[in-house]
């Protein structure tokens, strides 16, 4: 385990940390308008309704983008650089921002497909992360 | 033609740039604001409008008004569209002079985040600034720290898309430290060559140290006023012609592409349209240019070239000292000094005037500026004329 800073759930994300720790990626989903947002709001982005319910989601998606990050800027990412961040666009519909694993950063590629997995990071904490799908 | 000035700068202060230490961000705004009075011909009694552009460390709040020792302002608030600001406090604070709220205001940015034992990305983005509590606490985790990555991943997928390179992003940073050679305000005039940009170090691929902005301790402040007052002033006015924001939208939805289409086309369309004027006519472009690639896509989205030519647009050096498009004439963000979206406004006021000495552009009759918040969430643009009218 390393010295990686590690999220702190609160009420209104619990339910996207319980879901992680099970194995599930939870999304916030609008009865009113079927939309789903990211990354937790009070009221549908797309219609203002207060009918957010938290869903699974499929946990597909395709790389929109990414970076490798070289500049070290925290203390618990010194021996992780250089490590990729990206950006993967999810069937539902919203961008989410995390770290692509099981490929090497110089195998990435921008739209390439991927699933989520779950990596525990910490004491009840997993955080969802993303790897080539059907592998 | 173009249309009717809606406001004219009339003063604009400076401080010395960079790595001062031992003086708060209030400490700089007094100086600057001293600085752009004297420079303005007015005195303090004269303002009744102070715009305080909010910084990251919040420490340039409301009560300046009173640590600076103004009374009876009629204008007075703190504003933030994060970078972009300055282009909103060009915009609220002429809509007041002309609804008659205020005469004379001062705009003003201070910021003071250096300190002798911090890098500058460290000072700027330190950990410090990451919550760990709820949905928030996942950038730590992720380990997405501050604004690089960000706008690594919008170059990449700028990249993806249109085949921009790194030599283009490269082309831009060397032109503007040409720039910042002939200005005597500029932090980084150490000559640069295409071959020191992809020599120096990742920050977040594909940006590289040189494909990024410097952190500044200083100030600026600007004077406004109303063109029929600003002729009687000691500076050559330089009359507001056009103003306008965008907030293109949230960049976390699939349907939405803020990092490579940007709220400079729809604020650029609008305040072309104010202004009377076309394109064509500006001489000299001051860009928000926190990173190489932020300058690239905002000439995309003015419509310097079409979308995605921005690459082979600023390849040819266009932008640099003798270029067809003289572009960030002090160093910009990258070799001059990082004062959010107050960079671009004062060099444009410098240039304007035809104050700029050795870096003075021939054509300086109209002059587009631009101001970019968050990671491209909010553009203002200004675009400012020596003209009072056609």
């Amino acid at each position: 385990m390393s010295d990686k800073p590690v999220p702190i759930p609160d009420e209104i994300s619990a339910p996207f940390f319980d879901g992680a720790r099970q194995g599930r990626l939870m999304l916030q989903h609008c009865s009113a308008c079927d939309g789903w947002s990211f990354p937790v709001r009070e009221r549908c982005p797309h219609c203002f309704a207060a009918r957010l319910a938290w869903r699974q989601a499929s946990g597909r998606g395709s790389l929109y983008t990414f970076t490798v990050m070289h500049q070290v800027m925290n203390p618990g990412f010194a021996s992780a650089v250089p490590y990729n961040i990206a950006q993967i666009d999810l069937e539902e519909g919203v961008r989410m921002t995390s770290n692509v694993v099981g490929i090497g950063n110089d195998a990435l590629r921008i739209g390439m497909k991927l699933e989520a997995v779950f990596e525990g990071v910490g004491e009840n904490v997993s955080l969802p992360k993303f790897r080539p799908a059907g592998r | 033609m173009p249309n009717q000035p809606k406001g004219a700068i009339v003063g604009l202060g400076v401080t010395p740039m960079g790595k001062i230490y031992g003086r708060r961000a209030v400490d700089f705004a007094a100086e600057a604001i001293a600085l752009a009075l004297d420079d303005a011909g007015l005195s303090k009694n004269d303002v009744d409008g102070l715009l305080i552009n909010a910084n990251l460390p919040g420490d340039m709040d409301v009560r300046t008004q009173m640590v600076l020792g103004f009374e009876n302002l009629t204008l007075v608030n703190v504003m933030s569209a994060y970078g972009s600001t300055a282009g909103s406090m060009m915009q609220y604070a002429c809509m007041a002079i002309r609804e008659g709220l205020a005469n004379v205001v001062v705009l003003v940015y201070a910021d003071a985040p250096l300190s002798p034992t911090r890098g500058a990305g460290q000072s700027y983005a330190g950990p410090h600034r990451f919550p760990l509590t709820g949905m928030v606490g996942l950038r730590a985790a992720y380990g997405n720290f501050g604004a690089n990555p960000e706008y690594a991943m919008a170059a990449r997928r700028h990249m993806h898309l249109y085949g921009t390179t790194t030599e283009q992003f490269g082309t831009i940073a060397v032109n503007q430290r040409n720039w910042a050679q002939l200005s005597p305000w500029a932090q980084m005039k150490k000559p640069m060559t295409l071959e020191d940009h992809h020599a120096s170090r990742f920050i977040a691929e594909p940006l590289r140290l040189l494909d990024c902005c410097l952190v500044s301790n200083g100030a600026v402040a600007v004077v406004v006023t109303s063109p029929q007052r600003a002729r009687d002033l000691k500076q050559p006015p330089v009359n507001v012609l056009g103003y306008a924001q965008c907030a293109p939208g949230d960049n976390l939805r699939t349907d939405r592409h803020p990092a490579v289409e940007t709220g400079a086309k729809r604020s650029g369309e609008i305040a072309f349209r104010m202004a009377g004027i076309t394109r064509k006519d500006i001489g000299t472009c001051q860009l928000y240019d926190c990173y190489t690639y932020t300058v690239l896509v905002t000439l995309e989205d003015y419509g310097f070239c079409p979308k995605g030519e921005g690459g082979p647009f600023v390849a040819d050096g266009k932008l640099g000292p003798g270029g067809a498009l003289p572009t960030n004439t002090g160093g910009g963000q990258l070799s001059g000094y990082y004062m959010w979206g107050f960079t671009p406004l004062s060099e444009a006021v410098v240039q304007a005037r035809g104050q700029g000495g050795e870096r003075q552009v021939p054509r300086n009759d109209f002059v587009l500026v631009s101001a970019n918040g968050g990671i491209l969430n909010y553009h203002s643009t200004i675009i400012l004329s020596r003209h009072a009218s056609g």
